[in-house]
């Protein structure tokens, strides 16, 4: 196991791409860096190399090749339908982009390692699904939807990478929801409205990692890191009622069809952004078990969930009543 | 091939029938409830029996103080709960909110209602994880609360019981919430594995909806154990395994019929006819004030097997098919036990 030194980054205009490149090219280590995306990254970095690039395109490949990169993260996997242009858009982004990404990797000579970014919603959401799932879960009950199921094909696909390429190390990172002072997620989208609709009679069990957390996973996984599959959260867990009473919010509670059929409407009106196929979260949250990470991946989540929540809302909220143009003041 | 041991047949042990309660009631009738184990009046009584003992008096100021700290105490308690500064384990077990409100709630269920008397509790191990099995019948399961509670108040240690429920509990609003904070799990494998390895004490009723929804003609005869998944997870996490009878619930809810119709319509695995159910409305769900008694057996060691035990099918099954039998037979001696079922 080497320390990586020529690294292809895709989706670096994304918060978690570019949090990392940023910590990646602080490495003296590090020769080269090279960022992926459709647009622009909001910041400048000066060891990064910005390769305005659709991940689909044969571009790709030749990026790939000639700079003769040893480490590919890939964290280009989104659950936001509306900034692509559509579900379909975003089903060929993630599902796709990732084949065809890997394609272009397979003749990678000196690739040694591939780190992609899943998400726990590849576990099903259902009255059957364990209260803490983990890494080896299988399906079963619960057919996916949406972002979970653009999860889960990628996934395969990099497994298959993985048994075509077995001189490349592999890691797979499920996050839970990130949650901090600067990433904005669905699920920040939705802790930031000025009241919180909620299913009536039902409160589910969130937990959360915290941005810089999750940032550090990934640095963590690009050197020198064991491979295989990881759940990444935080610790502990706080129900959406707690979480809304430590926000400072007002819950509107709603009975379930109420609450699918007003959070269609504000998906409509583009105030949340919250995929419909993760609705029954409300009901039945989901919480995973962080342990392998910890034991074998050797990665601990240094915030609890209550505390990215509690950091959350003094460096997210309030920071953003200070500005008064901003839509998402808190009540 | 592993070989069950033949200890299906428990002994009777010659138990004496309970004494009655020494005391008189406020109408003047001699007390009717049994008398604690060793003691000469019943749980009421015994209480006021040591309250009447102990001298009392002289220690005016002392009341009022002990009542202002105590009112000084539920404020500081309703105020930590409205901050959200209780702690949850990560099933959402809320163990301040079920101690402190919820148990002591079912209280008067417990001891003057169904008039529970609980015998072995002392068998569940101090510490350590266990795998509570129990029988499961009278159409809601009160069988679950009342052997939670009884465990609660009645061990020494005090321990609580995570028992696992259908994924209908947990589709059900408001139910699946209190289920919960209550510490209750979903029944999988998974589940009742995490929390065994957690160390804590699971209960689980293997005849889930076949025991509950089973009907009054069916009374204390246990269904079928499931797929024997349970068995085959105390084995692996090779923890010991606690059978447990529960007498009475089945008088609680007499489920005279089953409205099929009525349950498929409403996607319930079935919809109870009880003589008050629907008959008196929602009246009709007040249980019967049946005598309950729920007995905890010796603990069987599931580290006295091979550690692949759990890998042959067929010793899984049975081991299974022994264990329900001696549910059966502690059922059984509980009946005999009880006597009458509501006086």
């Amino acid at each position: 196991l080497g320390r990586a030194k020529r690294i292809l980054i895709t989706g670096v205009s994304s918060f978690l791409g570019l949090e990392v490149a940023q910590r990646l090219a602080k490495d003296d280590e590090v020769e080269a860096l090279i960022g992926v995306d459709f647009e622009e990254p909001p910041a400048t970095l000066e060891k990064l190399e910005f390769v305005r690039a659709d991940i689909r395109s044969p571009l790709i490949a030749r990026v790939l090749d000639s700079t003769e990169i040893d480490t590919l993260i890939h964290t280009n996997i989104t659950s936001h339908p509306s900034r692509l242009g559509g579900r379909s858009q975003m089903k060929e982004n993630n599902v796709i982009g990732t084949l065809q990404l890997l394609a272009a990797a397979q003749r990678a000579r000196k690739l040694k390692r591939v780190i992609m970014k899943s998400s726990t919603a590849v576990y099903g959401l259902g009255p059957k699904e364990p209260s803490i799932v983990r890494e080896d879960h299988d399906n079963r009950h619960t057919q996916l939807y949406g972002y979970g199921k653009d999860c889960a094909e990628a996934e395969t696909n990099v497994r298959d990478f993985a048994r075509r390429r077995e001189d490349v190390d592999v890691v797979i990172l499920r996050t839970q929801s990130l949650l901090g002072p600067t990433v904005r997620t669905n699920m920040t989208d939705y802790l930031s409205l000025p009241v919180i609709p909620t299913a009536l009679g039902y409160d589910p069990r969130l937990q959360l990692v915290h941005e810089e957390d999750a940032v550090d996973a990934f640095v963590h996984a690009t050197h020198e890191a064991p491979k295989g599959i990881f759940n990444i959260a935080g610790r502990g867990v706080v129900f959406l009622s707690k979480a809304i009473r430590m926000l400072g919010k007002i819950p509107v509670r709603m009975p379930y069809p109420a609450a699918a059929s007003g959070g269609a409407l504000l998906r409509r009106l583009g105030v949340v952004d919250f995929p419909p196929d993760q609705l029954p979260f409300l009901i039945y949250g989901r919480v995973v078990d962080a342990r392998r990470a910890q034991e074998e991946f050797g990665f601990t989540a240094r915030y609890t969930t209550e505390q990215a929540i509690a950091d959350f809302r003094d460096r997210a909220l309030r920071g953003r009543e200070a500005q008064p143009e901003s839509v998402m003041g808190s009540v | 091939v592993q070989r069950v041991p033949n200890d299906n047949v428990i002994r009777l042990d010659a138990r004496r029938p309970p004494q009655r309660c020494g005391a008189t009631t406020t109408t003047g009738r001699p007390c009717r409830n049994n008398a604690l184990e060793g003691q000469a009046y019943c749980r009421v009584h015994q209480r006021q029996a040591v309250a009447d003992a102990t001298p009392s008096g002289g220690d005016v100021p002392e009341q009022p103080d002990d009542q202002s700290s105590r009112l000084d105490g539920l404020r500081s308690f309703i105020g930590r709960r409205l901050k959200g500064d209780y702690p949850v384990d990560e099933f959402g077990y809320d163990d301040q909110l079920t101690r402190e409100v919820l148990l002591p709630m079912l209280r008067p269920l417990y001891e003057n209602y169904f008039r529970v008397r609980t015998l072995g509790v002392g068998r569940i191990p101090a510490q350590g994880s266990a795998l509570l099995v129990g029988n499961h019948s009278g159409t809601i399961p009160l069988d679950a609360v009342m052997m939670q509670y009884a465990v609660a108040t009645e061990h020494p240690s005090k321990r609580v019981v995570r028992s696992v429920g259908a994924d209908l509990v947990w589709a059900t609003p408001f139910i699946s919430h209190l289920a919960r904070k209550t510490g209750s799990a979903v029944a999988c494998e998974e589940d009742a594995y995490a929390l065994l390895e957690r160390d804590q004490l699971v209960a689980v009723f293997p005849e889930g909806f076949k025991g509950v929804g089973k009907g009054w003609s069916e009374r204390y005869r246990l269904q079928r154990f499931g797929r024997g998944g349970f068995i085959e997870v105390a084995l692996r996490a090779r923890v010991p395994i606690v059978p447990v009878a529960i007498v009475g619930a089945e008088e609680a809810y007499p489920m005279v019929a089953n409205a099929k119709a009525l349950a498929t319509l409403l996607r319930f695995p079935y919809f109870p006819i009880t003589p008050t159910f629907p008959l008196l409305g929602p009246l009709g769900l007040l249980p019967l004030p049946s005598r309950w008694v729920i007995e905890f057996g010796e603990p069987i060691p599931m580290d006295q097997y091979p550690e692949d035990a759990a890998d042959d099918k067929m010793f899984v099954f049975e081991l299974t098919d022994s264990i329900r039998d001696r549910i059966q037979q502690m059922v059984y001696k509980g009946l005999k036990y009880r006597g009458s079922a509501f006086l």
